[in-house]
């Protein structure tokens, strides 16, 4: 690239000088040139690892393929076997949505209120914001899930605390109407990252704002219904959208706990665990091809929905 | 902040000044610390009992509660050389390898790209971020099938290449968003006076735009890092030679082929797991709160 810019450049010198019209086309031409050298890497990407795949999947949907012998053309087939005759799926949409609807709201909720708490002028907010912000930087690795198969399993922490209280209850892992409470327990866990984007948008709501209301007579919990919760929406959009993205995906926690089987009774059988199943065990590409679609389709109507809500809700300070 | 000023206003104007010593404040201060301590203590007991438990001899690993008891190093000696050929010390270079990798490709791709996004004016522009915006919440299980078999039919399959290659060619299309969202940010009287003394735009670029970018770079360094480290379903997906096994795949492979009597050589090595992304961040840990604040990071 540089090179080019050189080549350019001499030949700038020992031309003939150009007409100003000749010229600055030049320029844009050279300009865009220059920009799509930085944008080589990107665009390669683009094509190869995104786009490209992409397509290639939407044409795998339609076909059953084990990467031995080529694909084979079975239009909707994929799919009617998803809807029909396939209870595993439906076991596995049942799965994510349950956590998806409990684990978001929560996480959101709780990492709301802590940063509401925390905010009061706090001193040492920065080792407090720290230590909060720990189980999220450890709490999607394969360690943090070993470990929780066992804080929950029979022998685990969470059932001796019990015994201390005199509750007694069997291992939550392998009991299929709790094991996915403890993943989502996991999650919860690791809310540390949401709530430090909420206490950072705390910090941005006029103090002005207050003043005037508490001029006006609002108590604390008029205060944060009609100020602080409004000025946090723009917050609460990001967050419900990428928490919503990231929770839809999740991976290790169910893998890891469940020995990569789903868990007793497929309690733990997360959409993509059974596709991870379907794909690279038993080899069935287009099936799970047809399934990373209906999870892309799932995705983009949440997203379009959070979208257009977004402007009856979500409130911009300058709009204000 | 705000809130601490309007309480301090609320204070010293009203009547409430006269009511309340400043002793209660003192204690609301101190009781609001406790909260936020207590609350600390419960969310990190369960990683404390793990660094605990990892300690103990392993018939003791899983008997108690607390935090105290026999010390041994038995379990680091046995969990990282569990078998005659195999010492997990391999699984550590491994990662380290993946990871370094990784983040050099995704800070080379995601600054050049932001850069032209940021600083430059070409056809299609528009078109190309509204792509780029619509890949940050793209699933990665869309790609998946087809990355698969295409690294396959290269004979990829049991090397790094398909973990670290898409970094090189910016994938990670958020950590390009927030390049852009700083260099954007950075004054274009740098770049002009730049121009002036005769730089094209990879001087530009390397000589103005780069070390001012730093923090950025630092932020997509850092969460590049965890999230390679971390990564536990790219590794199962390409690598199946253990020899190359990165540090969760050892993991991973310790539970299959350990029975309960090796819960603590377990602990132990996931513990030390953990003792890279800590130390990271404790390094790094304003670096990183702040990038979490201002682009909503995970």
């Amino acid at each position: 690239m540089t090179t080019y810019e050189e080549t350019v450049a001499g030949q700038d010198a020992s031309g003939a000088t150009p007409t100003r019209e000749k010229s600055r086309r030049k320029r844009k031409w050279r300009s865009a040139l220059t920009a799509y050298a930085f944008l080589t890497p990107w665009l390669l990407g683009l094509v190869v690892i995104t786009l490209g795949p992409m397509l290639f999947s939407l044409y795998l949907a339609f076909t059953r393929y084990d990467l031995l012998s080529p694909p084979k053309w079975v239009g909707l087939a994929n799919f009617r076997r998803m809807f029909g005759a396939d209870p595993r799926f439906w076991q596995s949409v049942r799965v994510t949505l349950t956590f998806v609807l409990v684990s978001v709201p929560l996480v959101l909720i709780v990492s709301l209120l802590l940063a509401l708490f925390l905010n009061r002028g706090i001193r040492l907010l920065g080792i407090y914001r720290t230590l909060f912000y720990v189980p999220s930087l450890i709490g999607s690795s394969v360690a943090i899930a070993i470990l929780w198969k066992q804080v929950f399993g029979t022998f685990g922490i969470v059932n001796r605390a019990l015994e201390v209280v005199g509750l007694h209850h069997g291992s939550w892992v392998g009991n299929p109407g709790t094991a996915l409470y403890s993943i989502i327990g996991l999650n919860l866990w690791a809310f540390g990252s949401t709530m430090i984007i909420f206490l950072a948008g705390l910090r941005q709501v006029p103090a002005n704002l207050y003043e005037a209301a508490s001029v006006d007579g609002a108590h604390v919990f008029q205060r944060f219904w009609h100020i602080t919760l409004p000025q946090l929406t723009p917050l609460i959009f990001f967050n419900v959208l990428l928490d919503t993205v990231h929770a839809f995906q999740a991976f290790t926690g169910a893998y890891v706990v469940s020995g990569g089987s789903g868990g007793p009774s497929d309690s733990l059988l997360f959409y993509t665990l059974y596709l991870y199943q379907k794909g690279f065990v038993e080899f069935q590409m287009g099936y799970a091809a047809a399934m990373a679609w209906l999870l892309l389709a799932a995705l983009a109507v949440f997203t379009a929905i959070a979208f257009s809500t977004a402007r009856f809700w979500v409130h911009y300070g300058d709009e204000a | 902040m705000s809130t601490q000023t309007l309480e301090t206003r609320t204070r010293t104007t009203g009547i409430q000044m006269m009511t309340q010593p400043s002793k209660s404040r003192l204690v609301r201060a101190l009781a609001r610390h406790l909260v936020t301590i207590v609350i600390i203590c419960f969310l990190l007991y369960p990683v404390a009992w793990l660094v605990a438990a990892s300690f103990r001899p392993d018939n003791q690993v899983l008997s108690t509660l607390g935090l105290f008891g026999r010390f041994t190093l038995d379990n680091y000696r046995h969990g990282l050389n569990p078998a005659p050929s195999l010492h997990f010390s391999r699984f550590f270079l491994n990662s380290a390898v993946v990871a370094l990798l990784a983040v050099i490709g995704n800070v080379f791709a995601c600054t050049l790209t932001a850069y032209a996004f940021a600083r430059l004016d070409f056809p299609f522009k528009r078109v190309l971020f509204a792509v780029l915006m619509a890949t940050i919440l793209l699933p990665y299980h869309v790609t998946l099938v087809p990355q698969y078999i295409l690294f396959d039919k290269l004979s990829w399959l049991n090397t790094y290449i398909p973990l670290v290659l898409p970094k090189f060619l910016g994938a990670d299309a958020f950590f390009i968003f927030l390049n852009i969202q700083f260099i954007r940010a950075l004054p274009r009287e740098l770049d002009d006076s730049a121009r002036v003394d005769g730089c094209n735009h990879w001087q530009i670029f390397r000589r103005i735009i780069v070390p001012l970018s730093l923090p950025a770079m630092g932020t997509t360094a850092m969460f590049t890092f965890i999230a390679s480290w971390n990564d536990f379903l790219g590794p199962l997906l390409y690598l199946s030679k253990t020899q190359l096994y990165t540090v969760p795949l050892g993991l991973n492979m310790f539970i299959d082929a350990t029975g309960r009597s090796s819960y603590g050589s377990l602990f132990a090595m996931a513990v030390l797991s953990l003792v890279p992304l800590v130390a990271f961040f404790l390094a790094a840990q304003r670096m990183l709160t702040q990038g979490i604040t201002t682009t909503g990071l995970k």
